[in-house]
Protein backbone atom coordinates (compact mmCIF):
# COMPACT_ATOMS: atom_id res chain seq x y z
CA UNK A 1 0.00 0.00 0.00
CA UNK A 2 2.38 2.43 0.95
CA UNK A 3 4.57 1.73 -2.47
CA UNK A 4 1.43 1.88 -4.26
CA UNK A 5 0.90 5.43 -2.73
CA UNK A 6 4.36 6.79 -3.28
CA UNK A 7 3.76 5.42 -7.18
CA UNK A 8 0.61 7.41 -7.62
CA UNK A 9 1.97 10.56 -5.79
CA UNK A 10 5.59 10.35 -7.79
CA UNK A 11 3.50 9.81 -10.84
CA UNK A 12 0.51 12.76 -10.75
CA UNK A 13 3.93 15.29 -9.42
CA UNK A 14 5.65 14.28 -12.43
CA UNK A 15 2.45 14.58 -14.97
CA UNK A 16 1.72 17.95 -13.29
CA UNK A 17 5.21 19.07 -13.54
CA UNK A 18 5.47 18.22 -17.22
CA UNK A 19 2.52 19.82 -18.11
CA UNK A 20 3.49 23.01 -16.43
CA UNK A 21 6.72 22.61 -18.26
CA UNK A 22 4.73 22.95 -21.81
CA UNK A 23 2.65 25.89 -19.85
CA UNK A 24 5.83 27.65 -18.45
CA UNK A 25 7.36 27.28 -21.99
CA UNK A 26 4.82 28.83 -24.12
CA UNK A 27 5.26 32.75 -22.94
CA UNK A 28 8.67 32.12 -23.64
CA UNK A 29 8.75 31.10 -27.06
CA UNK A 30 6.05 33.64 -27.40
CA UNK A 31 9.08 36.16 -26.74
CA UNK A 32 11.67 34.38 -28.81
CA UNK A 33 9.15 34.46 -31.66
CA UNK A 34 8.19 38.39 -31.40
CA UNK A 35 11.70 39.53 -30.44
CA UNK A 36 13.51 37.09 -33.11
CA UNK A 37 10.66 38.73 -35.71
CA UNK A 38 11.61 42.29 -34.99
CA UNK A 39 15.44 41.16 -35.55
CA UNK A 40 14.89 39.29 -38.72
CA UNK A 41 12.49 42.52 -39.73
CA UNK A 42 14.89 45.18 -38.54
CA UNK A 43 12.46 46.68 -36.03
CA UNK A 44 12.83 46.83 -32.32
CA UNK A 45 9.36 44.34 -31.01
CA UNK A 46 8.48 44.67 -27.36
CA UNK A 47 11.13 45.97 -25.50
CA UNK A 48 8.70 48.37 -22.61
CA UNK A 49 7.87 45.33 -19.91
CA UNK A 50 10.85 44.02 -17.61
CA UNK A 51 14.27 43.66 -19.27
CA UNK A 52 14.61 43.00 -22.43
CA UNK A 53 10.48 42.99 -22.75
CA UNK A 54 10.65 39.51 -21.06
CA UNK A 55 7.70 40.48 -18.74
CA UNK A 56 5.81 41.55 -21.67
CA UNK A 57 3.89 38.22 -22.37
CA UNK A 58 2.93 38.52 -18.09
CA UNK A 59 1.34 41.88 -18.84
CA UNK A 60 -0.07 40.23 -21.80
CA UNK A 61 -1.68 37.07 -20.05
CA UNK A 62 -3.15 39.34 -17.35
CA UNK A 63 -5.17 41.41 -19.73
CA UNK A 64 -5.95 38.86 -21.00
CA UNK A 65 -7.84 37.73 -17.86
CA UNK A 66 -9.98 40.81 -17.69
CA UNK A 67 -11.05 40.53 -21.38
CA UNK A 68 -15.18 40.25 -21.74
CA UNK A 69 -16.68 36.94 -22.34
CA UNK A 70 -17.88 36.69 -25.88
CA UNK A 71 -20.60 34.27 -27.29
CA UNK A 72 -21.16 34.89 -30.98
CA UNK A 73 -25.15 34.58 -32.11
CA UNK A 74 -26.18 31.39 -32.98
CA UNK A 75 -22.59 29.82 -31.73
CA UNK A 76 -22.81 25.87 -30.61
CA UNK A 77 -22.09 26.93 -27.02
CA UNK A 78 -20.40 23.77 -26.00
CA UNK A 79 -18.62 23.39 -28.85
CA UNK A 80 -17.12 26.53 -28.75
CA UNK A 81 -15.79 26.43 -25.25
CA UNK A 82 -14.39 22.78 -25.31
CA UNK A 83 -12.57 23.98 -28.14
CA UNK A 84 -9.97 25.70 -26.58
CA UNK A 85 -9.55 23.24 -24.11
CA UNK A 86 -9.08 20.25 -26.73
CA UNK A 87 -6.27 22.42 -28.24
CA UNK A 88 -4.38 21.85 -25.01
CA UNK A 89 -4.71 17.94 -24.59
CA UNK A 90 -3.03 16.44 -27.74
CA UNK A 91 0.27 18.55 -26.92
CA UNK A 92 0.27 17.81 -23.04
CA UNK A 93 -0.13 14.11 -23.80
CA UNK A 94 2.14 13.82 -26.54
CA UNK A 95 4.92 15.52 -24.75
CA UNK A 96 4.73 13.33 -21.70
CA UNK A 97 5.64 10.41 -23.43
CA UNK A 98 9.21 11.87 -24.54
CA UNK A 99 11.80 10.61 -22.51
CA UNK A 100 13.54 14.35 -21.56
CA UNK A 101 16.64 12.40 -19.88
CA UNK A 102 18.54 8.78 -19.13
CA UNK A 103 16.74 7.21 -16.29
CA UNK A 104 17.69 7.96 -12.76
CA UNK A 105 18.48 5.27 -10.52
CA UNK A 106 17.94 5.39 -7.02
CA UNK A 107 19.53 3.23 -4.92
CA UNK A 108 18.63 1.69 -1.83
CA UNK A 109 18.87 3.73 1.05
CA UNK A 110 16.84 4.10 5.07
CA UNK A 111 15.22 6.45 6.10
CA UNK A 112 12.45 7.48 9.39
CA UNK A 113 13.62 3.62 10.05
CA UNK A 114 12.64 1.96 7.01
CA UNK A 115 14.49 0.72 4.38
CA UNK A 116 13.34 2.08 0.87
CA UNK A 117 14.23 -0.12 -1.95
CA UNK A 118 15.94 0.91 -5.26
CA UNK A 119 13.89 2.72 -7.49
CA UNK A 120 14.14 4.01 -10.82
CA UNK A 121 13.22 7.58 -11.75
CA UNK A 122 12.31 7.94 -15.42
CA UNK A 123 11.70 11.58 -16.66
CA UNK A 124 9.09 11.30 -18.68
CA UNK A 125 5.58 11.02 -17.51
CA UNK A 126 4.40 7.55 -18.55
CA UNK A 127 6.36 5.14 -20.45
CA UNK A 128 4.44 3.38 -23.70
CA UNK A 129 5.84 0.50 -25.11
CA UNK A 130 4.55 2.08 -28.63
CA UNK A 131 5.85 5.50 -27.95
CA UNK A 132 6.18 6.89 -31.07
CA UNK A 133 2.78 5.33 -32.75
CA UNK A 134 1.10 6.87 -29.56
CA UNK A 135 2.50 10.23 -30.28
CA UNK A 136 1.18 10.16 -33.75
CA UNK A 137 -2.04 9.07 -32.59
CA UNK A 138 -2.38 11.45 -29.73
CA UNK A 139 -1.01 14.52 -31.94
CA UNK A 140 -3.60 13.80 -34.59
CA UNK A 141 -6.58 14.89 -32.00
CA UNK A 142 -5.44 18.34 -32.44
CA UNK A 143 -8.08 18.25 -35.76
CA UNK A 144 -10.47 17.59 -33.35
CA UNK A 145 -10.39 20.86 -31.36
CA UNK A 146 -9.77 22.58 -35.02
CA UNK A 147 -13.22 21.12 -36.43
CA UNK A 148 -15.04 22.21 -32.85
CA UNK A 149 -13.32 26.31 -33.26
CA UNK A 150 -14.67 25.69 -36.37
CA UNK A 151 -18.23 24.61 -36.76
CA UNK A 152 -18.85 26.07 -32.85
CA UNK A 153 -18.26 29.77 -33.83
CA UNK A 154 -20.66 29.50 -36.63
CA UNK A 155 -18.49 31.80 -38.29
CA UNK A 156 -17.78 31.04 -42.29
CA UNK A 157 -14.23 32.05 -41.72
CA UNK A 158 -14.04 30.12 -39.02
CA UNK A 159 -15.46 27.08 -40.76
CA UNK A 160 -13.15 27.28 -43.40
CA UNK A 161 -10.31 27.77 -41.70
CA UNK A 162 -11.02 24.39 -39.93
CA UNK A 163 -11.89 22.69 -42.43
CA UNK A 164 -8.44 23.50 -44.43
CA UNK A 165 -6.51 22.99 -41.20
CA UNK A 166 -7.94 19.40 -41.13
CA UNK A 167 -7.50 18.78 -44.48
CA UNK A 168 -3.88 19.87 -44.09
CA UNK A 169 -3.44 18.08 -41.22
CA UNK A 170 -4.88 14.70 -42.25
CA UNK A 171 -2.95 15.01 -45.64
CA UNK A 172 0.90 15.62 -43.82
CA UNK A 173 0.14 13.04 -41.40
CA UNK A 174 0.73 10.56 -43.96
CA UNK A 175 3.67 12.07 -45.19
CA UNK A 176 4.14 12.45 -41.32
CA UNK A 177 3.99 8.89 -40.38
CA UNK A 178 5.61 7.39 -43.37
CA UNK A 179 8.76 9.42 -43.05
CA UNK A 180 9.27 7.17 -39.50
CA UNK A 181 9.17 4.51 -41.33
CA UNK A 182 12.56 4.44 -42.84
CA UNK A 183 13.97 5.23 -39.59
CA UNK A 184 12.26 2.81 -37.48
CA UNK A 185 13.61 0.31 -40.06
CA UNK A 186 17.60 0.90 -39.23
CA UNK A 187 16.46 1.11 -35.27
CA UNK A 188 14.35 -1.97 -34.95
CA UNK A 189 12.23 -0.72 -32.50
CA UNK A 190 9.78 1.72 -31.11
CA UNK A 191 11.23 2.16 -27.53
CA UNK A 192 13.12 5.28 -27.39
CA UNK A 193 15.26 4.76 -24.83
CA UNK A 194 16.58 2.15 -26.91
CA UNK A 195 16.33 4.41 -29.97
CA UNK A 196 18.48 6.96 -28.08
CA UNK A 197 20.69 4.03 -27.17
CA UNK A 198 21.30 3.38 -30.41
CA UNK A 199 22.55 6.52 -31.37
CA UNK A 200 25.36 6.84 -28.50
CA UNK A 201 28.95 6.49 -29.66
CA UNK A 202 31.37 6.87 -33.05
CA UNK A 203 29.28 6.54 -36.65
CA UNK A 204 29.22 2.68 -37.21
CA UNK A 205 27.50 0.48 -39.59
CA UNK A 206 28.00 -2.60 -41.47
CA UNK A 207 28.82 -2.51 -44.78
CA UNK A 208 28.79 -5.43 -47.44
CA UNK A 209 29.54 -7.57 -43.94
CA UNK A 210 32.88 -5.26 -42.82
CA UNK A 211 31.95 -3.17 -39.84
CA UNK A 212 32.81 0.85 -40.67
CA UNK A 213 33.83 3.32 -37.58
CA UNK A 214 33.87 6.69 -38.04
CA UNK A 215 35.96 9.46 -36.30
CA UNK A 216 34.63 9.87 -32.33
CA UNK A 217 33.19 13.16 -32.87
CA UNK A 218 30.83 12.08 -35.48
CA UNK A 219 27.78 10.97 -33.73
CA UNK A 220 25.74 8.02 -34.86
CA UNK A 221 23.06 10.00 -35.04
CA UNK A 222 19.87 9.03 -37.23
CA UNK A 223 20.50 12.12 -39.85
CA UNK A 224 23.18 9.92 -41.33
CA UNK A 225 21.33 7.11 -42.19
CA UNK A 226 18.01 8.63 -43.28
CA UNK A 227 18.64 12.65 -44.21
CA UNK A 228 15.61 12.10 -46.90
CA UNK A 229 13.19 10.79 -44.42
CA UNK A 230 14.39 13.81 -41.61
CA UNK A 231 13.91 16.83 -44.13
CA UNK A 232 10.45 15.09 -45.02
CA UNK A 233 9.22 14.76 -41.41
CA UNK A 234 10.49 18.09 -40.37
CA UNK A 235 8.57 19.76 -43.50
CA UNK A 236 5.28 17.76 -42.04
CA UNK A 237 5.68 18.69 -38.89
CA UNK A 238 5.48 22.25 -39.72
CA UNK A 239 2.28 21.38 -41.59
CA UNK A 240 1.04 19.42 -38.62
CA UNK A 241 1.64 22.17 -36.26
CA UNK A 242 -0.30 24.89 -38.57
CA UNK A 243 2.92 27.09 -39.09
CA UNK A 244 4.12 28.97 -41.89
CA UNK A 245 4.57 28.33 -44.71
CA UNK A 246 2.06 25.74 -44.33
CA UNK A 247 -0.46 28.13 -42.02
CA UNK A 248 -3.44 27.99 -44.83
CA UNK A 249 -5.85 27.78 -41.98
CA UNK A 250 -4.96 31.23 -40.56
CA UNK A 251 -4.01 32.72 -43.91
CA UNK A 252 -4.67 36.08 -42.21
CA UNK A 253 -5.09 37.37 -45.66
CA UNK A 254 -7.95 35.40 -47.10
CA UNK A 255 -9.55 34.21 -43.47
CA UNK A 256 -9.22 36.96 -41.07
CA UNK A 257 -7.68 34.68 -38.74
CA UNK A 258 -9.23 31.07 -39.67
CA UNK A 259 -10.65 29.02 -37.22
CA UNK A 260 -10.22 31.40 -33.87
CA UNK A 261 -11.42 34.09 -35.64
CA UNK A 262 -14.17 34.05 -33.14
CA UNK A 263 -11.86 33.91 -29.94
CA UNK A 264 -10.41 36.17 -28.11
CA UNK A 265 -8.78 36.82 -24.59
CA UNK A 266 -7.57 33.83 -22.59
CA UNK A 267 -9.51 31.53 -25.62
CA UNK A 268 -7.18 32.28 -27.99
CA UNK A 269 -3.81 31.94 -25.90
CA UNK A 270 -5.19 28.53 -25.29
CA UNK A 271 -4.84 27.71 -28.99
CA UNK A 272 -1.71 29.17 -28.88
CA UNK A 273 -0.53 27.19 -26.07
CA UNK A 274 -1.74 23.82 -28.29
CA UNK A 275 0.24 25.51 -31.22
CA UNK A 276 3.02 25.66 -29.58
CA UNK A 277 3.17 22.63 -27.55
CA UNK A 278 2.87 20.80 -31.26
CA UNK A 279 6.02 22.85 -32.14
CA UNK A 280 7.68 21.28 -28.56
CA UNK A 281 6.16 17.40 -29.35
CA UNK A 282 8.07 18.06 -32.53
CA UNK A 283 11.12 19.28 -31.73
CA UNK A 284 11.32 16.36 -29.27
CA UNK A 285 10.89 13.60 -31.82
CA UNK A 286 13.02 15.24 -34.58
CA UNK A 287 15.90 15.37 -31.82
CA UNK A 288 15.17 11.83 -30.21
CA UNK A 289 15.30 10.19 -33.85
CA UNK A 290 17.96 11.96 -35.94
CA UNK A 291 19.61 14.04 -33.65
CA UNK A 292 20.59 11.47 -30.69
CA UNK A 293 18.42 12.65 -28.37
CA UNK A 294 19.86 13.85 -25.02
CA UNK A 295 23.08 12.33 -25.91
CA UNK A 296 25.87 14.70 -26.35
CA UNK A 297 27.81 14.09 -29.36
CA UNK A 298 31.64 12.48 -29.29
CA UNK A 299 30.27 11.84 -25.11
CA UNK A 300 27.81 9.46 -24.81
CA UNK A 301 25.52 8.59 -21.58
CA UNK A 302 27.98 5.61 -20.22
CA UNK A 303 31.14 7.83 -20.81
CA UNK A 304 29.75 10.45 -19.06
CA UNK A 305 28.23 9.22 -16.12
CA UNK A 306 31.88 7.23 -15.56
CA UNK A 307 33.73 10.45 -15.78
CA UNK A 308 31.42 12.20 -13.59
CA UNK A 309 31.51 9.01 -11.35
CA UNK A 310 35.52 9.69 -11.67
CA UNK A 311 35.61 13.47 -11.04
CA UNK A 312 33.29 13.81 -7.92
CA UNK A 313 32.76 11.96 -4.72
CA UNK A 314 29.06 11.32 -5.23
CA UNK A 315 27.50 8.23 -4.73
CA UNK A 316 25.76 6.01 -7.25
CA UNK A 317 22.58 8.23 -6.77
CA UNK A 318 24.31 11.41 -6.98
CA UNK A 319 25.88 10.52 -10.26
CA UNK A 320 22.98 9.27 -11.95
CA UNK A 321 20.78 12.41 -10.90
CA UNK A 322 24.15 14.63 -12.56
CA UNK A 323 24.13 12.37 -15.26
CA UNK A 324 20.35 12.88 -15.81
CA UNK A 325 20.64 16.74 -15.51
CA UNK A 326 23.38 17.02 -17.92
CA UNK A 327 21.66 15.11 -20.34
CA UNK A 328 18.27 16.85 -19.73
CA UNK A 329 20.22 20.18 -20.48
CA UNK A 330 21.67 18.61 -23.86
CA UNK A 331 18.19 17.91 -25.15
CA UNK A 332 16.78 21.10 -24.04
CA UNK A 333 19.74 23.06 -26.07
CA UNK A 334 18.80 20.93 -29.40
CA UNK A 335 15.25 21.48 -28.32
CA UNK A 336 15.69 25.23 -28.59
CA UNK A 337 17.54 25.28 -31.37
CA UNK A 338 15.13 23.20 -33.70
CA UNK A 339 12.63 25.67 -31.92
CA UNK A 340 14.16 28.22 -33.09
CA UNK A 341 14.58 27.16 -37.04
CA UNK A 342 10.32 26.96 -36.78
CA UNK A 343 10.36 30.21 -35.89
CA UNK A 344 13.00 31.79 -38.58
CA UNK A 345 11.53 29.43 -41.40
CA UNK A 346 8.13 31.54 -40.40
CA UNK A 347 9.41 34.46 -40.79
CA UNK A 348 11.34 33.52 -43.83
CA UNK A 349 9.57 31.79 -46.16
CA UNK A 350 6.06 33.02 -47.97
CA UNK A 351 2.88 31.17 -47.83
CA UNK A 352 1.84 28.22 -49.88
CA UNK A 353 -1.42 28.58 -52.33
CA UNK A 354 -4.28 25.76 -50.92
CA UNK A 355 -3.87 23.61 -54.21
CA UNK A 356 0.15 23.91 -54.00
CA UNK A 357 0.12 22.78 -50.32
CA UNK A 358 -2.24 19.67 -51.10
CA UNK A 359 -0.05 18.94 -53.96
CA UNK A 360 3.15 19.00 -52.57
CA UNK A 361 1.64 16.57 -49.57
CA UNK A 362 0.20 14.12 -51.56
CA UNK A 363 2.12 14.16 -54.85
CA UNK A 364 5.25 14.70 -53.51
CA UNK A 365 5.99 14.24 -50.16
CA UNK A 366 4.24 10.97 -49.96
CA UNK A 367 5.84 9.36 -53.02
CA UNK A 368 8.87 10.70 -51.78
CA UNK A 369 8.65 9.27 -48.28
CA UNK A 370 7.59 5.57 -49.88
CA UNK A 371 10.56 5.81 -52.25
CA UNK A 372 12.86 6.20 -48.96
CA UNK A 373 11.19 3.61 -46.97
CA UNK A 374 12.17 1.56 -50.09
CA UNK A 375 15.76 2.73 -50.46
CA UNK A 376 16.41 1.97 -46.67
CA UNK A 377 14.73 -1.51 -46.47
CA UNK A 378 17.26 -2.26 -49.71
CA UNK A 379 20.04 -0.66 -48.08
CA UNK A 380 19.57 -2.76 -45.25
CA UNK A 381 19.45 -5.83 -47.02
CA UNK A 382 22.32 -5.12 -49.11
CA UNK A 383 24.40 -3.87 -46.34
CA UNK A 384 23.60 -6.65 -43.77
CA UNK A 385 24.50 -9.69 -46.70
CA UNK A 386 27.64 -10.96 -46.51
CA UNK B 1 1.80 2.54 -12.59
CA UNK B 2 -0.41 1.58 -14.88
CA UNK B 3 0.21 3.68 -18.17
CA UNK B 4 -3.10 3.88 -19.65
CA UNK B 5 -4.57 5.28 -16.14
CA UNK B 6 -1.47 7.81 -16.14
CA UNK B 7 -2.46 9.15 -19.57
CA UNK B 8 -6.45 9.02 -18.40
CA UNK B 9 -5.09 11.40 -15.26
CA UNK B 10 -2.66 13.71 -17.28
CA UNK B 11 -6.08 14.46 -19.79
CA UNK B 12 -8.27 14.93 -16.64
CA UNK B 13 -5.39 17.46 -15.08
CA UNK B 14 -5.59 19.10 -18.48
CA UNK B 15 -8.80 19.47 -18.72
CA UNK B 16 -9.27 20.86 -15.86
CA UNK B 17 -6.45 23.10 -16.02
CA UNK B 18 -8.39 24.67 -19.18
CA UNK B 19 -12.07 24.56 -17.82
CA UNK B 20 -10.53 26.45 -14.80
CA UNK B 21 -8.66 29.16 -16.93
CA UNK B 22 -11.83 29.56 -19.13
CA UNK B 23 -14.04 29.76 -15.78
CA UNK B 24 -11.51 32.52 -13.76
CA UNK B 25 -11.08 34.86 -17.15
CA UNK B 26 -15.04 34.78 -17.11
CA UNK B 27 -15.44 35.72 -13.27
CA UNK B 28 -13.00 38.00 -13.74
CA UNK B 29 -13.26 39.80 -16.80
CA UNK B 30 -16.17 42.82 -17.35
CA UNK B 31 -19.81 41.60 -17.18
CA UNK B 32 -20.89 40.33 -20.96
CA UNK B 33 -22.88 42.98 -22.69
CA UNK B 34 -24.73 41.71 -25.38
CA UNK B 35 -25.98 43.95 -28.33
CA UNK B 36 -26.65 42.54 -31.61
CA UNK B 37 -23.90 44.43 -33.66
CA UNK B 38 -21.23 42.75 -31.49
CA UNK B 39 -22.68 39.42 -31.45
CA UNK B 40 -22.75 38.89 -35.24
CA UNK B 41 -20.24 36.73 -36.65
CA UNK B 42 -16.97 38.42 -38.53
CA UNK B 43 -17.65 39.85 -41.52
CA UNK B 44 -15.54 42.92 -42.36
CA UNK B 45 -17.79 45.63 -41.70
CA UNK B 46 -21.06 44.25 -43.76
CA UNK B 47 -24.07 42.41 -42.37
CA UNK B 48 -22.92 38.66 -42.45
CA UNK B 49 -24.70 36.86 -44.86
CA UNK B 50 -23.53 33.23 -44.49
CA UNK B 51 -23.49 30.90 -41.26
CA UNK B 52 -22.12 27.76 -40.83
CA UNK B 53 -24.67 26.69 -43.13
CA UNK B 54 -22.46 27.60 -45.72
CA UNK B 55 -22.10 24.83 -48.20
CA UNK B 56 -19.04 22.97 -47.70
CA UNK B 57 -16.88 21.90 -50.76
CA UNK B 58 -16.86 17.32 -51.50
CA UNK B 59 -13.14 17.90 -51.97
CA UNK B 60 -13.00 18.19 -48.10
CA UNK B 61 -15.07 14.45 -47.81
CA UNK B 62 -12.81 13.02 -50.64
CA UNK B 63 -9.64 14.48 -49.24
CA UNK B 64 -10.94 12.39 -45.64
CA UNK B 65 -11.94 9.41 -46.87
CA UNK B 66 -8.75 9.31 -49.17
CA UNK B 67 -6.56 9.57 -46.23
CA UNK B 68 -8.15 6.78 -44.21
CA UNK B 69 -7.17 4.39 -46.56
CA UNK B 70 -3.53 5.26 -46.68
CA UNK B 71 -2.97 5.87 -43.12
CA UNK B 72 -4.86 2.30 -42.73
CA UNK B 73 -1.55 1.11 -45.37
CA UNK B 74 1.21 3.21 -43.46
CA UNK B 75 -0.30 1.70 -39.76
CA UNK B 76 0.43 -1.93 -41.54
CA UNK B 77 3.97 -0.70 -42.19
CA UNK B 78 5.16 -0.30 -38.69
CA UNK B 79 5.30 -3.55 -37.19
CA UNK B 80 7.22 -4.60 -40.56
CA UNK B 81 9.53 -1.96 -40.15
CA UNK B 82 10.17 -2.85 -36.47
CA UNK B 83 11.23 -6.34 -37.32
CA UNK B 84 12.67 -6.27 -41.30
CA UNK B 85 16.18 -5.95 -39.00
CA UNK B 86 16.22 -8.79 -37.01
CA UNK B 87 15.53 -11.11 -39.87
CA UNK B 88 17.64 -9.64 -42.54
CA UNK B 89 20.54 -10.65 -39.58
CA UNK B 90 18.58 -13.64 -39.51
CA UNK B 91 18.91 -14.14 -43.48
CA UNK B 92 14.72 -14.46 -44.06
CA UNK B 93 15.16 -10.43 -44.91
CA UNK B 94 14.84 -10.77 -48.84
CA UNK B 95 11.78 -12.68 -48.34
CA UNK B 96 10.46 -10.02 -45.81
CA UNK B 97 11.32 -7.47 -48.39
CA UNK B 98 9.30 -9.17 -51.50
CA UNK B 99 6.38 -9.14 -49.73
CA UNK B 100 6.44 -6.03 -48.40
CA UNK B 101 6.95 -5.19 -51.96
CA UNK B 102 3.97 -6.17 -53.24
CA UNK B 103 2.12 -4.47 -50.35
CA UNK B 104 4.04 -0.90 -51.69
CA UNK B 105 3.11 -1.83 -55.22
CA UNK B 106 -0.37 -2.06 -54.40
CA UNK B 107 0.32 1.51 -52.43
CA UNK B 108 1.81 2.84 -55.28
CA UNK B 109 -1.26 1.66 -57.96
CA UNK B 110 -3.72 3.28 -55.57
CA UNK B 111 -1.54 6.39 -55.52
CA UNK B 112 -1.04 6.72 -59.17
CA UNK B 113 -4.97 6.02 -59.91
CA UNK B 114 -5.64 8.60 -57.48
CA UNK B 115 -3.62 11.04 -58.87
CA UNK B 116 -5.01 9.96 -62.39
CA UNK B 117 -8.43 9.96 -61.50
CA UNK B 118 -7.53 13.79 -60.78
CA UNK B 119 -9.38 13.03 -56.98
CA UNK B 120 -6.62 15.51 -55.71
CA UNK B 121 -7.16 18.94 -58.00
CA UNK B 122 -8.31 21.44 -56.09
CA UNK B 123 -9.77 24.24 -57.99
Amino acid sequence: MGVDAFEIVINVVKLLVIFLMMIQAVPILVWVERRGSAFIQNRFGPNRVGPLGLLQLLADAVKFLFKEEFLPRKAVRFLYYAAPVMALVPGALALAAIPLGPPIEVSAFELFGQRWGPYVFKLQGYDIGVGIVFILGVSSLGAYGLLMAGWGSASKYSLLGALRASAQMISYELALGLSLVGILLVYGTFNFYEIIAQQQGPLSFSWFGREVVGPWWLPNWGVFYNPVGMILFAASTFAEANRLPFDLPEAEGELVAGFHTEYGGFKMLMFYIGEYGHMIVASSLLAIFYFGGYGIPGLPVEVLEAKIAAGTSLGPTGVSVLTSVVSHLALLVKLGLFLWIFIWVRWTLPRFRYDQLMDLGWKSMLPWALANVVVTAVWLLLANSK
Amino acid sequence: MNALFAVILLAIIVVTFGALLLVVSGMLGPKRQPSPVKDMPYESGLPGQETKDTKVSVKFYLTAILFIIFDIEIVFMYPWAVTYLDSVKAGTGGYLLGAMGIFIALFVIGLIWEIKSKALEWD
